[in-house]
């Protein structure tokens, strides 16, 4: 530190200040920004702690009881990460092994990343809309889970194919070729060598699905409901019939329908901690299975 | 010819057993072409869609009068009114202003978490900001509402908060996380020697970092700009919740409905020709973000090639 301000020391005024406004310029933004996520995390964190309760977890909303819960949003959510992840494992897993290991016409594989790259860029409500136009009534699914989940897959398809597409790219060609070598077929060799070996990505790419369906509420809003009551699950199949709210537009109707700020704070802690933990775990993935 | 028999029938099955192999092989890559084919399948899909539902009220309200027109008013039973000019307006100045505050303020913090922070502090703080980035926007729109929104009613004497003003706001903070990786990675990625020799001509470190990093990073920070904008265009449940939803011309302190607002604030209720009206307010917005995406390309191949 001392060696920089002797350095500095030499300079001409106009110099000198210039490099003082800058440095200041750059701890500034660091310290306003910084300052700002320890606002947002522990103002969300101060005044939605005091309304998370195991009731509030774990049990359907009732006014004659008089008791808050949001089960439903959680079973919503979870039901709708899991009918999203059904189609877009496969898919997005496939569409990535056809681009780096099979496509040879490169325009085919330019119109498939310019697609890919232009669905990533696609505002949320335009996912809203076509869905309720596509899946809530052309294909006639109703306002139902699965709808919303087949929405989601048309938004949350790029980040699969994005991130496995990144760990296929690791994989050296040497395994490829010993394979090929050994006498396997094309489809032996991407079954027994290559997908194994970029298990980190697919992970990864699903964490960071789970991530975007959780955070998601525009288009969850319009094509599964906005219902706050448990519906009849008995089991999985009930999506195709049940509408209903996850999380995030649980929070949105305590926030902007009821004005019950507790409960909408209580929520955004809940999807605070979510997004912590897809975080860590995301992270983690990457560094565990790559080792491995 | 005891022999014989066996040992044609081993060559018969290896030979069905081969084309079987062969067969497997084409099969799957079918299913991956498939599968490849989907997201372009997806795209056209909403291209269609869109159009095809996006142009019937265009054609009934006329193109000049819907783009052009300054007064929203679709609920009026006598004289519906169906002109998004406001809305277009509104959702370019919050874009601009989300920008105007974000890209500053995110270019700095990429450069003192590329260049000058400890390397254990900008982990951390990396972190943190990759944490920012995974908030809901329903969140953000609601610790907008609490705090920004009576922040600003009071601060300027109004009867109500919600206003352009607190949608910027929320929009600066929420692309931050996108502005701030992208033009670092851009700024990681520019070759060691360049700053080496600035150094050895007798800069000092900063006027480095400004003078020969960033202009050697600038086509990664426009891509950070660009990217900035799509997201701002496109977010509306976070606005939704402080932009108080008025068609009012845009202007800083008052009620305003963006392009994306107006569509998830009123799906809910609107029918007939309202409703087709809102299809063709996402058929804009879905114009704009393809010549955002377009922009975004060039920058991102100019990149490319540039290292």
């Amino acid at each position: 530190m001392d060696e920089r301000i002797s350095l500095t020391r030499g300079l001409s005024t106009r110099r000198r200040a210039y490099d003082i406004t800058m440095r200041a310029l750059l701890f500034a933004s660091a310290i306003i920004i910084c300052a700002l996520l320890i606002f947002l995390i522990g103002y969300i964190v101060r005044r939605g702690i005091g309304g998370l309760s195991w009731e509030f977890l774990t049990s359907e909303e009732s006014v004659i009881r008089d008791v808050k819960g949001i089960l439903p949003a959680l079973i919503n959510t979870l039901y709708i990460i899991v009918a999203t992840l059904i189609f877009i494992l496969p898919l997005g897993v496939g569409s990535a092994i056809y681009l780096t290991e099979y496509a040879s016409n490169r325009r085919l594989v330019s119109a498939i990343e310019f697609a890919t790259e232009t669905l990533a860029g696609m505002p949320s409500i335009i996912f809203a809309l076509v869905g309720v136009i596509v899946f809530c009534e052309t294909l006639s699914l109703g306002y139902t889970l699965i709808a919303g989940a087949f929405s989601l897959v048309m938004m949350t398809l790029p980040t699969i194919i994005r991130t496995t597409q990144e760990s296929l790219k690791t994989v050296p060609q040497s395994y490829r070729e010993g394979s090929l070598a050994l006498g396997s077929g094309k489809w032996h060799m991407i079954r027994t060598v290559v997908l194994p070996s970029s298990i980190d990505g697919i992970v990864t790419g699903c964490i960071l699905a789970i991530g975007r369906i959780v955070g998601e509420s525009a288009v969850l809003m319009f094509t599964a409901g906005m219902s706050m009551s448990l519906q009849n699950y008995n089991e999985f199949a009930d999506i195709f019939e049940s509408s209903g709210a996850t999380l995030t537009v649980a929070l949105y109707v305590y926030a902007k329908e009821r004005a019950d700020f507790e409960g909408a704070f209580a929520v955004a802690v809940v999807l605070l901690i979510v997004a912590f933990a897809i975080n860590i775990s995301a992270k983690l993935a990457g560094k565990k299975l790559k080792k491995s | 010819m005891t022999e014989n028999k066996p040992q044609t029938l081993k060559n018969l099955a290896a030979r069905l057993l081969r084309a079987l192999g062969a067969a497997v092989e084409q099969i799957m890559r079918a299913v991956f072409l498939l599968c490849g084919l989907v997201a372009i399948g997806f795209v056209l899909v909403i291209s269609v869609y869109l159009i095809i539902s996006g142009i019937p009220a265009i054609r009934e309200i006329g193109l000049a009068d819907f783009l052009l027109g300054t007064n929203w008013d679709p609920a009026n039973k006598t004289a519906p009114a169906y002109g998004i000019l406001p809305m277009i307006l509104t959702s370019v100045y919050g874009t601009a202003g989300a920008i105007v505050i974000g890209v500053p303020l995110g270019f700095l913090m990429a450069v003192f978490l590329s260049k000058v922070a400890p390397r254990r502090a900008a982990a951390v703080i990396r972190e943190v900001v990759d944490l920012l980035a995974g908030i809901p926007s329903v969140v953000y729109g609601l610790v907008g509402m609490m705090v920004l929104v009576p922040g600003i009613r009071e601060l300027f004497g109004l009867p109500a908060g919600d206003s352009l003003l607190a949608a910027v706001i929320v929009l600066a903070v929420m692309i931050l996380p996108s502005i701030i990786s992208v033009s670092e990675t851009a700024l990681n990625a520019v070759p060691r020697e360049y700053e080496e020799a600035s150094l050895a001509l007798g800069a000092t470190e900063l006027e480095t970092y400004f003078r020969v990093s960033a202009p050697a990073a600038k086509s990664g920070i426009a891509a950070a700009v660009v990217l900035g904008v799509g997201r701002a265009i496109g977010e509306a449940m976070a606005i939704l919740m402080v932009a108080g939803n008025v068609a009012n011309m845009p202007s800083l302190l008052t009620s305003v409905k963006f392009l994306t607002t107006a569509i998830a604030g009123e799906m809910g209720y609107a029918g007939d020709l309202h409703r087709q009206a809102l299809f063709s307010i996402g058929l804009v917005l879905f114009l704009f973000i393809m010549l955002i995406n377009a922009a975004l390309n060039l920058f991102l191949k100019r990149n490319k090639e540039g290292n």
